[in-house]
């Protein structure tokens, strides 16, 4: 272990947008009460289908013509960094701007302007040269980070880190070494998405036979029913003000929580489906990073989508790690906001912050039929518990085998 | 094309691209970039909104003839004769 990880990094501002709330508190308030984000939606080629959409006002912080000239991704990316430096008490005038660095997990970029532009291609009979001038900087990677440095006059690092549905976790991880290796003073970090603008993802996932429907939009996702059927695909960001903890502290600024460790592995196993083994190996290293045992955590928060095989792996490595702990609590997020790719970590990790300060542990959705073999001890499911919190660990795993797991701390003087 | 038909079709392209903007008083004789907040991306949409809309096509040489609304419409006059 190098000195610099020894740098304490904490979370003082947090911006957010969900299928079912536009910010913390919102967002809070609904996954205690139950209330979904899920509904039903138009996409081209696949008639009604069931998907989180997010409805933040887009004019908050960015003007109509640069939203026009940027992307979706670009505009939850700005519209959620000003929620989160406006929450941590900074304003844009008092960053040291060249200090200040953008750090965003996203799952892909790009494929909703490509799948638009082919699109208006066919429309416009194949003629070329009315492809769009705007295609190239909408469509590299770092354009969700990149507006966000447009719009706010940051100039210093700003890029994406792809590590699909474990992206969120990994821009936060980032973000926090780029502060222990004194990179930058303040970092904002967390993950976005857009995916539901195209149709290539519910297409895709319905080839798979892995995407979520239900009449009822509001029980598509289904993670760890007997009955689930697959993901449902969401949009949404949450971006995190992350401080060295001295620098934090200096300015009196408020303590959501300590990132207390974390890791991130790969499985090396297949394109899609999961491997237990390496998830267990990947909590094991995170809690060693923290210098914790099992019974030490008392929220674990699952990747878990919805998918019949991906709940069932991660349950089994939950009861691997987890299994003779009697403190340690479960519960998962995308039954209330689907599955928010690039932000699911993010996103997921924000619901359960404020158990530091309300002492209760969120449910999940609740589940109708518990899959026997997704089914744990102390998994919530129905009404929240009332408990003291003091560590959080999230998952996060993605195609390709990406694993992440970030254990937050309740901050203490 | 009279002059103030013409010059609603190019206002109308205007007001869609500098969308945040008031374009119901311009003044004809000003350079548009000096009225409204316009950058060298903003006059490549007007470019493609002339080609999608009307067919029209503004080789790169001309384009210090979109300067003001004025000499839009000096510019573009013969061009929407022609392909209407």
């Amino acid at each position: 272990m190098s000195s610099n990880q020894n740098i304490r990094v904490v979370i003082t501002g947090v911006g957010l947008t969900a299928p079912n709330a536009n910010n913390l508190k919102e967002f809070r308030d609904a996954l205690l009460a139950q209330k979904s984000g899920i509904t039903q939606m138009e996409v081209r080629y696949m008639g009604k289908v069931a998907v989180g959409n997010c409805n933040f006002d887009e004019t908050l912080y960015q003007k109509k013509k640069m939203r026009r000239r940027g992307t979706r991704a670009g505009s939850i990316s700005i519209y959620c960094a000003h929620e989160a430096l406006l929450d941590s008490g900074l304003s844009l005038d008092s960053l040291v701007k060249n200090r200040t660095g953008i750090y965003l997990g996203i799952t892909e970029h790009g494929n909703v302007e490509t799948e638009n532009e082919i699109y208006e291609l066919h429309e416009n009979k194949l003629d070329v040269s009315l492809w769009s001038h705007h295609h190239n900087p909408r469509t590299v990677a770092n354009t969700p980070a990149g507006e966000v440095s447009l719009n706010t006059g940051i100039t210093g690092p700003a890029y994406t880190i792809g590590a699909a549905c474990a992206a969120g976790n990994i821009g936060i991880i980032h973000g926090m070494q780029m502060l222990q290796l004194n990179e930058v003073d303040l970092a904002l970090a967390g993950g976005v998405s857009e995916s539901t603008g195209t149709f290539g993802i519910f297409a895709g996932f319905k080839s798979q036979g892995a995407l979520g429907a239900h009449e009822d939009p509001t029980r598509a996702s289904r993670p760890l029913d007997i009955n689930r059927n697959g993901i449902v695909v969401s949009e949404g960001g949450a971006v995190f003000v992350l401080e060295r903890l001295e620098d934090a502290l200096k300015r009196g600024a408020k303590i959501y929580g300590e990132i207390a460790g974390y890791h991130i592995n790969s499985d090396a196993v297949d394109f899609v489906l999961p491997d237990t083994q390496r998830q267990i190996e990947c909590m094991n290293a995170a809690m060693a990073k923290a210098n914790i045992k099992a019974d030490d955590v008392d929220i674990v928060n699952l990747h878990a989508t919805g998918t019949t095989s991906g709940d069932i792996n991660e349950c089994e490595a939950i009861k691997g790690v987890f299994g003779q702990s009697e403190s340690t609590y479960i519960n998962c997020t995308k039954g209330f906001i689907g599955h928010a790719m690039g932000a699911a970590g993010a996103l997921e990790l924000a619901g359960n912050l404020p158990s530091f300060t309300d002492n209760k542990i969120h449910s999940c959705k609740h589940i109708e039929n518990v899959d026997p073999q997704c089914d744990m001890k102390n998994l919530v499911n129905g009404d929240p518990v009332e408990k003291e919190v003091k560590f959080i660990l999230s998952n996060s795993f993605g195609m390709l085998g990406i694993n992440s797991v970030l254990i937050i701390k309740k901050y203490y003087k | 094309m009279d002059y103030q038909t013409l010059r609603k079709r190019i206002i109308d392209i205007i007001a869609d691209i500098a969308i945040d903007e008031d374009v119901s008083n311009l003044d004809d004789n000003i350079r548009l970039r000096e009225q409204l907040d316009l950058d060298s991306m903003d006059f490549l949409d007007v470019v493609m909104e002339l080609k999608k809309r009307y067919k029209i096509e503004v080789p790169t040489e001309d384009y210090m003839k979109l300067a003001t609304l004025k000499s839009c419409i000096e510019y573009l006059g013969p061009k929407f004769a022609f392909s209407s």
